[in-house]
C-alpha cells in the first residue's frame, strides 16, 4: 500500500473505512534481557490507521515492547524475545522474515532526533536508496520532497536541502527524521518519546504532524506525556512493570479506566 | 653540595612549609575566631609552593649560565700560543675541563692536600702521568697556561657550586618566611594555588613547544650551512646520489626521496584496506569477547622492535619474494628489495591503523547505528554510509599516523630494501629511503665541516617540511568532508 501519492488526506480513500481492523497483533510475548523477565505476557491488537500510545512509569517496558514491532531489539545481543507478533496476519518472528525488510515496513523515529551527518536531501533519500524504491534521479527528488511534505518541512528546507541535517534545529531535525521514515513508504512507524527532547513549539509541530499522519500510517507512540497520548491517540496502552496493564480507547482511558492502577498512574499518584 | 642533594634538601623544606603553613593558618583562625577563606591545606600548599618553585628556578638556571660564565673566564686565560697548530681551541678547552675534573681524582688518590695545587709544594710536571693513572688520557703534555686554567676552571666550578648552594636554599627560606608571614584567615590560599598550579601547567607546555622551535632550529641553521656549500639547484634537482668522501659528490635527493615514497606507499597499500577491515571487525561484528582477545593481540604488532622486523624481513621474506616472485619473473635477483621493506613495514603498521580506527569507529553514537537499521538498512549498508562517513576524519588522521611512521622508519629498510641509492620503478629491486642515507652520513668521523654530513640535515629538514605538508593537506581534507554528528 504505497500513500506516498497522496499529500492531503481529506477524501476517504477505501482503506479509511476499514479503520477499526487489526494492524499488529502480539501474542503472550515475553521480553528477556539476559536473566531479566522484561515484558510478561502481553496481548495487544493495534489498529490500522490509528495512533496507539504506550504509557506507563519509567522502565515500564513500554520501549521494550515497541522495539519488538520491527525487531530492533534483534540488534541486542542479551535480548531474547518470545511469542508471537504478527503484522497483517503474518508472524513477524517466523524463520523466514528478514527483519531489515521488516524494517522498511515498520518504520521507526527515535527519543533523541539522530539525522546522519549528511545533508537534508541525503537524510530522505538514505532509505529509498537502500530499498531501490527510486529508477531515476528525478524520482528520487519527488519522493524526497514528498516525504519532507508530509513531514511539514518541505517549506522550512526546500532552498537548502544541500545543507547539513544536523545544522538544524532540534524539531526541525526530529521532522526530518520522520520524513526520513515516511519516505521508505512504511505501513507502521513507531515513535519513541518523539518529544522527549524538544521544546513546547516544536513539541507542538509534530503532535499536529503525528495528527496528519495517521490518515496514512499506523502510528504507535510511546510517550511520557499524559496530555500528549491524551492529544494524538486514539487508543492508550498502559504498561507497569512489564505487563500490559490496560488497553483501551483514549477518551475512557482518561476518564473513566478499568483498572485502579491506571487511574492512580493518570491522577500522578505514582511513576 | 651536589644538586641532587640541593634537590631533596628543598623537598624537605617545602613539606616542613606545608605543615608549618597549615598549622599557622589554624592557630591564626582560631585566635582571630575568624573563618579560613579555603581548607587549611591550601595555606599548607602556598608556602610549600612559595618554597619549592622559586628555589628550582633559581637552581634549573644556575645550572644553565655557571658554566657559560666559567668557559668564558677560562677562555680568556688561555693564550693562542698553546693551541696546536692546525688545532681548535674547542679542543684545548676541553682538555682544561678534563684536567679539572682528573684533579679531584688526583688529589684524592695520592692524598695531596688542597692547598698543595698553589703554594708549590708539589710538582705538578708530571701532571700528565698522574692524570692518566686516574683515567684522564691526554693527547700531549701540559703546557703551564692550561694547567694554570685547569686550576682555576676548577676553582670557580667549586666556588660556583657553593655560590649555588647559598642561593638556591636563601631562595628557599626567603619566599617560604615570606608566604608563611603573610598568612592571615582571609588570605585567598585556594586561588594562589591555583595560579601556581597554572603557571606550572603554562611552563610545561612551554618545554615542548620550545623543543619544537629548537629542534626545527638547529635543522635550518646546519642546512643553511649545507646550501653554503653544495647549490640548493644540484640538491633538489639531481637524481644522482653518490658520496665521496674526498670531495666531488652528486647529492640529489630525488633518488632518496623516490624509495621513501615508494616503500610508504606500499607499506600503506598493505595497511589501510588490512587495518581499517581489523577496525570494522572489530568495531561492528565481533563479539565482547573476540574483541578483548583479539585487539591487545593485534597491538602487540605495535610493540614488537623494528630491528627484528627488520630480521623478518632479511631472513624470511626477502628470500621468499626472491624465490617465488622475483626469479620466476626474471625481475631480479636480489633478496633486498622495495617490496620486502614495503610489505614488513605494512604489517608493522596495520595496529596503527586498525587500533584509532576501532576506537574511531566505537565512537560513532550509537543513534546513527539504530536510525539506520530503523529504516531497513542491513549491518553492512550501515557501516559503508553512515559510520564510515562519519568516522572519516578520525580515519584519516590514523592513516596520517601511519603514513608519518613509515616515513620515518629506518631499521626495516636497512635490512629489507638495501642502501643502494636508486631510481627505479621495479619493486624487487633494492632501494634506500632518505632516512638510511641520513643515519650512513653522519655514522663515523664526523666533523660537520663537509658538504658529505651536512647534507644529512637538508635531508632531514626536507622529511621534515614533507610531513608537516601532508599534515596540512590532511587537516585540510578532513575540514572540508567532516559530517559533523554532535
Amino acid at each position: 500500500m504505497n500513500m506516498s501519492g497522496m499529500t492531503t488526506a481529506i477524501t476517504p480513500t477505501p482503506k479509511v473505512a476499514a479503520m477499526n481492523e487489526t494492524k499488529v497483533s502480539a501474542r503472550d510475548v515475553q521480553v528477556y534481557y539476559g536473566d531479566k523477565h522484561a515484558i510478561r505476557d502481553v496481548n495487544i491488537e493495534i489498529r490500522s490507521r490509528t495512533v496507539t500510545a504506550f504509557i506507563g512509569p519509567s522502565g515500564c517496558g513500554k520501549s521494550t515492547f515497541l522495539r519488538c514491532i520491527n525487531r530492533m531489539n534483534d540488534t541486542i545481543a542479551s535480548c531474547r524475545v518470545e511469542g508471537n507478533i504478527s503484522i497483517d496476519s503474518e508472524n513477524i518472528y517466523d524463520p523466514k522474515v528478514d527483519p531489515v525488510q521488516l524494517r522498511a515496513k515498520v518504520g521507526m523515529v527515535f527519543q533523541k532526533p539522530n539525522p546522519f551527518p549528511k545533508s537534508i536531501f541525503e537524510n530522505v533519500a538514505y532509505g529509498p536508496r537502500i530499498h531501490g524504491l527510486a529508477a531515476k534521479k528525478s524520482d528520487l527528488d519527488d519522493i524526497v520532497a514528498s516525504a519532507l511534505q508530509k513531514a511539514g518541512l518541505w517549506n522550512e528546507v526546500k532552498d537548502r536541502l544541500d545543507s547539513p541535517g544536523t545544522g538544524l534545529s532540534g524539531g526541525q531535525q526530529q521532522r526530518l527524521c520522520i520524513a526520513r521514515a515516511v519516505a521508505v513508504s512504511p505501513e507502521v512507524i513507531l515513535m519513541d518519546e518523539p518529544c522527549s527532547a524538544l521544546d513546547p513549539i516544536a513539541t507542538a509541530k509534530v503532535e499536529e504532524l503525528i495528527h496528519e499522519l495517521r490518515e496514512n500510517f499506523t502510528i504507535v507512540i510511546v510517550t511520557h506525556s499524559m496530555q500528549q497520548a491524551a492529544r494524538v491517540s486514539q487508543r492508550t496502552a498502559m504498561f507497569h512493570l512489564g505487563n500490559l496493564v490496560e488497553e483501551n480507547d483514549t477518551d475512557k482511558m482518561f476518564t473513566n479506566p478499568d483498572d485502579q492502577r491506571t487511574q492512580d498512574y493518570i491522577m500522578g499518584r505514582f511513576g | 653540595m651536589s644538586v641532587g642533594l640541593i634537590f631533596l634538601v628543598v623537598l624537605v623544606l617545602a613539606a616542613a612549609g606545608y605543615f608549618v603553613g597549615r598549622a599557622r593558618a589554624l592557630s591564626l583562625s582560631a585566635q582571630s575566631g575568624r573563618k579560613l577563606h579555603s581548607l587549611p591545606s591550601y595555606y599548607g600548599q602556598t608556602v610549600a609552593l612559595f618554597i619549592a618553585v622559586p628555589a628550582f628556578f633559581v637552581l634549573i638556571a644556575w645550572l644553565f649560565i655557571q658554566p657559560i660564565v666559567i668557559d668564558s673566564r677560562v677562555n680568556g686565560m688561555v693564550p693562542d700560543s698553546v693551541i696546536p697548530d692546525g688545532g681548535a681551541r674547542s679542543l684545548v678547552i676541553s682538555d682544561v675541563r678534563r684536567i679539572a675534573n682528573g684533579l679531584d681524582a688526583v688529589l684524592s688518590r695520592d692524598a695531596i692536600d688542597e692547598s698543595a695545587l698553589t703554594d708549590g709544594s708539589i710538582d705538578f710536571s708530571s701532571i700528565r702521568g698522574r692524570l692518566a693513572d686516574v683515567g684522564v688520557a691526554l693527547v700531549g703534555d701540559v703546557p703551564t697556561e692550561v694547567f694554570e686554567a685547569a686550576k682555576a676552571y676548577r676553582q670557580g666550578a667549586k666556588f660556583g657550586n657553593m655560590m649555588m648552594t647559598v642561593a638556591v636554599l636563601l631562595v628557599a627560606i626567603a619566599f617560604g618566611a615570606w608566604s608563611y608571614t603573610w598568612i592571615r584567615p582571609d588570605m585567598r590560599a585556594r586561588n594562589i594555588s591555583e595560579t601556581f598550579i597554572k603557571a606550572l601547567l603554562i611552563a610545561s607546555s612551554t618545554v615542548a613547544i620550545l623543543t619544537t622551535a629548537g629542534i626545527v632550529g638547529s635543522l635550518v641553521f646546519e642546512t643553511i650551512n649545507f646550501f653554503k656549500m653544495y647549490p640548493a639547484s644540484d640538491f633538489f634537482f639531481s637524481t644522482v646520489w653518490n658520496p665521496q668522501f674526498r670531495g666531488g659528490s652528486d647529492l640529489g635527493i630525488w633518488p632518496l626521496l623516490w624509495g621513501t615514497l615508494y616503500i610508504s606507499l606500499i607499506a600503506l597499500l598493505v595497511a589501510v584496506p588490512i587495518g581499517l577491515m581489523i577496525a570494522i571487525y572489530l568495531a561492528e561484528y565481533a563479539s565482547k569477547a573476540v574483541r578483548s582477545v583479539a585487539k591487545p593481540m593485534i597491538e602487540v604488532l605495535a610493540g614488537i622492535p623494528t630491528i627484528v622486523y627488520g630480521l623478518f624481513a632479511l631472513i624470511t621474506v626477502g628470500p621468499f619474494l626472491r624465490d617465488y616472485f622475483a626469479q620466476p619473473m626474471g625481475l631480479g635477483s636480489s633478496s633486498s628489495s622495495v617490496l620486502t621493506a614495503g610489505l614488513v613495514m605494512g604489517i608493522m603498521i596495520i595496529p596503527f591503523v586498525s587500533s584509532l580506527s576501532d576506537d574511531i569507529i566505537n565512537a560513532v553514537p550509537q543513534s546513527l547505528r539504530d536510525g539506520s537499521y530503523g529504516l531497513g538498512a542491513t549491518q553492512s549498508e550501515t557501516i559503508k554510509k553512515v559510520i564510515l562517513p562519519a568516522a572519516l576524519p578520525g580515519v584519516v588522521g590514523a592513516i596520517l599516523l601511519a603514513a608519518s611512521r613509515a616515513i620515518g622508519e629506518t631499521m626495516i629498510v636497512v635490512l629489507g630494501a638495501g642502501a643502494a641509492a636508486k631510481l627505479d620503478l621495479n619493486p624487487f629491486e633494492a632501494m634506500t629511503t632518505v632516512t638510511v642515507k641520513i643515519v650512513s652520513q653522519l655514522t663515523g668521523d664526523t666533523e660537520f665541516a663537509s658538504p658529505e654530513t651536512l647534507v644529512a640535515f637538508a635531508l632531514g629538514l626536507t622529511l621534515f617540511v614533507i610531513t608537516l605538508g601532508l599534515n596540512v593537506v590532511a587537516l585540510y581534507i578532513v575540514r572540508k568532508y567532516r559530517e559533523q554528528y554532535e
